[in-house]
Order: C-alpha cells, then structure tokens, then sequence
C-alpha cells in the first residue's frame, strides 16, 4: 500500500496535497483497494463550498456507493472531469488522480490531519 | 462469526472476507468484474456452505411439504429439484428455496442462510399433525457451486458419470475422485452449472482440485454471486422477496400452484390474484448518468410510486440498470420515471426484468 510522505490524511482514507495555497483532494491507495473497481465518480460542481468532515462527491464501485468528505473547509475551484469518463483512474493511480482543487479557506485546519506515518499505523 | 470449511483456502486465495448470515465469506478474491464474466464466460466456483441444508423425513413427508411449499411437490418424482416458497398466511414469503426429492418419504430443502432458524422453527410449529420429522442437518454438508458455460466439461474430467444425464433441475448421487456428492444442475447465475452437496473434508478437497486443476476456472465471491442473479432477475431474500412482498408481486408465480390442494398462503394470494395486482417487480435502465442502489425512491411526476429492490451498473450489460417494486400502473415497458440517488433525480426507464439475455 503506498502512502506518499508529503501529503496529510484522514481517518476516512482522504488525502490532501497542498500547493500554492491551493489544496487537491483525493482517495487513499487504501481506501481504493478496499472499494474495488471505481465504476462512477459524482463529482461537484466548480465553486461549490465544501466543509471538514462533511460529503463533497460519490465514489461508487461495483457493489456500493461510498461518500467521500472534505478535510478541510474551501472552495471548489476545479474538479476532475477525467474521472466522469474513467472511474477506473481512481484504482490505477489515487494519488495522481485527485478528485477536487480547493482554495483552503484556513491553512490551520491542516494540522488537524495525519501525517503519512500516522495514516500507515491507521490502516495497519 | 462462523466459518466454512473453505475459510483457510480463502484466505490463502488472497479472498477479502466480509460477514454475512453470521458467516465470515468471501466477498471478492481478484474483483467482482473478473470473476462475474470468468461465470458468464467460462466457469466459476463459489462457497455457498453458509446456505442451510433441512431434512424432512417420514411417512407423511409429501403430504406434509404439499401444505407448506407452494409448488406442487406431488407431481416430482425422485431425483428432481423444485424451487418455490415458504409462505405465511398473508401471502409474504418465509423464504426462497430449492426442494430434493430423495423419495416419498425424504426431501431435502436447502434454504437461505439468513433464514434457517426462522425456517426451521416455521417448519417445526406446524408439522405435529403429520408423521414426519424435521431435522435442521445445516452444519453437516458444506457446498460449492460450479457455474458457467464450461462448469459440465471441467467436473466431466473428475467422474465417470455421464453428467449430461443431470438435466436442469435434477440431481443424483455422483462419484468424483472416489468421494460421493450430492450433485444437482442448479444455480444462482443465469448460466449452466451445478451445485455440489458433501460433507466438509470432501467439499474442501473438491474445491482445492477443481481450482488446481483447471486454468479456465476462477474462485468467485459473493459480490459476483450477486450481480450474476441481479442481471437474470433471480431473486433475492430481503430485496426482491421477504415478509412483506408476496411472490405474485415478485413476479414469480411460476413458483406457486394456485390450482392445487391447501397450502399456507394460498387463500391470501387468491385473493390478491382476485382484487388484482397493485405493484410487481420491474426492470430499470437508468438514463441519466449514475448508479441506483437498493433503497433508492422511484418516482413518476411527483409523486412516489416506488422503490428499488436491487441496482448495479450490470457489468454483462456495462449499464446502470435496476430491480424495483413499483406500483401500477407505472409498471408498464417504457414508462420513464425519476429516481431519486442523494440529490439527484436520475431519468430512467421501465424494461423487462430479465436485465441480461445471452
């Protein structure tokens, strides 16, 4: 299971990449593998808000839909769209394949999040 | 939890196990899709000892099941296999399952999981007026199933038998590498295939061999036990059947035999064959983009006309497709209705629910 060190995560297997002020967030290599094959992606729309612990689009696999939750609070300023077509990316790459672009409303909140070592005990 | 003899294997198989009816199963080995079209295409094998094996026995054994099954048991003759129900006197169903006719005087039912407590506890409250006895023999026999188009050719290598004289809905006692098995052309899949009854050393070693031995044949979980009946409209307790739905409203009455002598259910689902159907089971084709679940509300215009009962994107037919219990007259082929999926009202539209044809 990979868990690349620069990115903060949750307990509910979302990642989050910081750059520029901006934050991208997807699913953990976890949280994929535990899902199985990604056969649909509801996606928000651009300059929806979002907000911590709180569902910001759909991921459904073969046999279920799983909510996937904001883990910091921001504004929609891009999403995905190449997962409208692909699901799949999800599974072959999670962490290229980011589901939403943020404008962090409080960087703060961050610290509130796991680091890779700490998700790695989680999902042990 | 329990376990079936298979668990070892499965974990060894690299299976992610999930609970069901008290048992820890296999829900995926590789990935549903995978082993769902490994069934459709060639052959898959399935853990199904969590399923519960009831014996009825005694002099009374026909007479006793003709009052409590609504297929009619007097017409088989040995050796043959029913489907049909258990019904309560309002017409909701007990449960769902197979019939053996061993002789006049022996049946085997083999029932859901979730239900053999229930269904042997019904059985057992209403047999004092019969010569028979019930025996719930669940934890003896351990089962697997061999399904699709290749399922005759890859277990024709292991006996001698002539598996071609075990026709749809027919069984026999066969020999299979120096092991008796009970074996029966039956299944959950829509596909050719058996279903294997034995005690647990033989069923472990049945589906150690069958696996090591042929390529072509991939373990399969229950999540593709699970699409594979979706797409063929094969029924599932608790979704398109339970308590509160009566067979008629399943679409299943080639199950029940209105025409013969007494049985527990009959006279509520005269009745409703008389006043007339207010809701049955339809077929969805979801138009818009997304994926309906069980649950899921079915509405017409604005006002709610029903639910669905079971949905996947079907991966036979790479589309998102339904079962649900609508009410009439929405039921009819092509009327286009809204389902409702979180926030979302997603077009869809009514077909058969035969979902996949080959």
């Amino acid at each position: 299971m990979k868990t690349p060190k620069a990115l903060y995560y949750t307990e509910s297997h979302e990642w989050v990449k910081v750059e520029d002020g901006h934050a991208y967030i997807g699913i953990t290599d976890f949280a994929q593998s535990e899902l199985g094959e990604v056969v649909f992606v509801e996606l928000p729309e651009e300059g929806d808000e979002v907000s911590e612990g709180n569902e910001f689009a759909t991921i459904e696999s073969v046999k279920a839909a799983s909510d996937i939750n904001a883990p910091v609070n921001g504004v929609i300023i891009a999403v995905n769209e190449a997962l409208e077509d692909s699901p799949e990316l999800i599974n072959e790459d999670p962490y290229e394949n980011w589901i939403i672009k943020i404008e962090l409303e409080d960087e703060s909140q961050l610290e509130n999040l796991l680091s890779a070592e700490d998700y790695e005990k989680l999902t042990k | 939890m329990k376990k079936t003899v298979l668990y070892d294997h499965h974990i060894k198989l690299g299976a992610k196990m999930v609970e069901f009816a008290g048992y820890e199963m296999p829900i995926q080995y590789t990935s549903i899709k995978e082993e769902h079209h490994a069934v459709r295409k060639q052959a898959g094998v399935f853990d199904v000892s969590h399923m519960g094996e009831i014996m009825v026995i005694g002099k009374e054994a026909t007479e006793f099941l003709n009052y409590m099954f609504s297929n009619n048991i007097a017409v088989m003759t040995a050796k043959q296999v029913q489907y049909g129900f258990l019904l309560y006197e309002n017409g909701g169903v007990v449960d769902d399952l197979l019939v053996y006719k061993v002789n006049d005087e022996h049946y085997l039912l083999v029932v859901n999981a979730a239900n053999i407590e229930k269904d042997y506890a019904w059985l057992e409250s209403h047999h004092h007026d019969f010569d028979v006895s019930v025996l719930n023999q669940s934890d003896e026999y351990a089962e697997i199933a061999l399904q699709g188009p290749l399922a005759e050719e890859i277990l024709q290598r292991h006996t001698k038998m002539d598996l071609s004289t075990i026709k749809f809905f027919t069984f026999d006692d066969v020999m299979i590498e120096n092991k008796t098995y009970l074996v029966s052309r039956t299944g959950y899949t829509g596909e050719d295939g058996f279903e294997i009854y034995g005690d647990h050393d033989d069923i472990l070693f049945l589906f150690k061999t069958l696996l090591v031995e042929h390529k072509s044949l991939l373990p399969c979980g229950l999540g593709a036990r699970d699409t594979l009946r979706f797409e063929v409209a094969l029924p599932l307790y608790g979704h398109e059947i339970d308590q509160d739905i009566t067979p008629l409203e399943a679409g299943l009455k080639f199950a029940v035999k209105l025409d013969k002598e007494e049985f527990i259910g009959k006279k509520a689902l005269n009745e409703q064959k008389e006043s007339g159907l207010k809701r049955r089971i339809v077929g969805l084709e979801i138009l818009d983009k997304g994926i309906v679940r069980e649950g899921a509300e079915v509405y017409y215009e604005d006002h709610k006309i029903g639910e669905v009962t079971s949905g996947y994107l079907s991966p036979s037919l790479e589309k998102a497709v339904a079962l649900a219990m609508i009410d009439k007259p929405y039921d009819k082929l092509g009327t286009t209705v809204d389902v409702k999926v979180r926030k979302r009202l997603l077009k869809s539209k009514v077909i058969k629910k035969k979902l996949y044809n080959k």
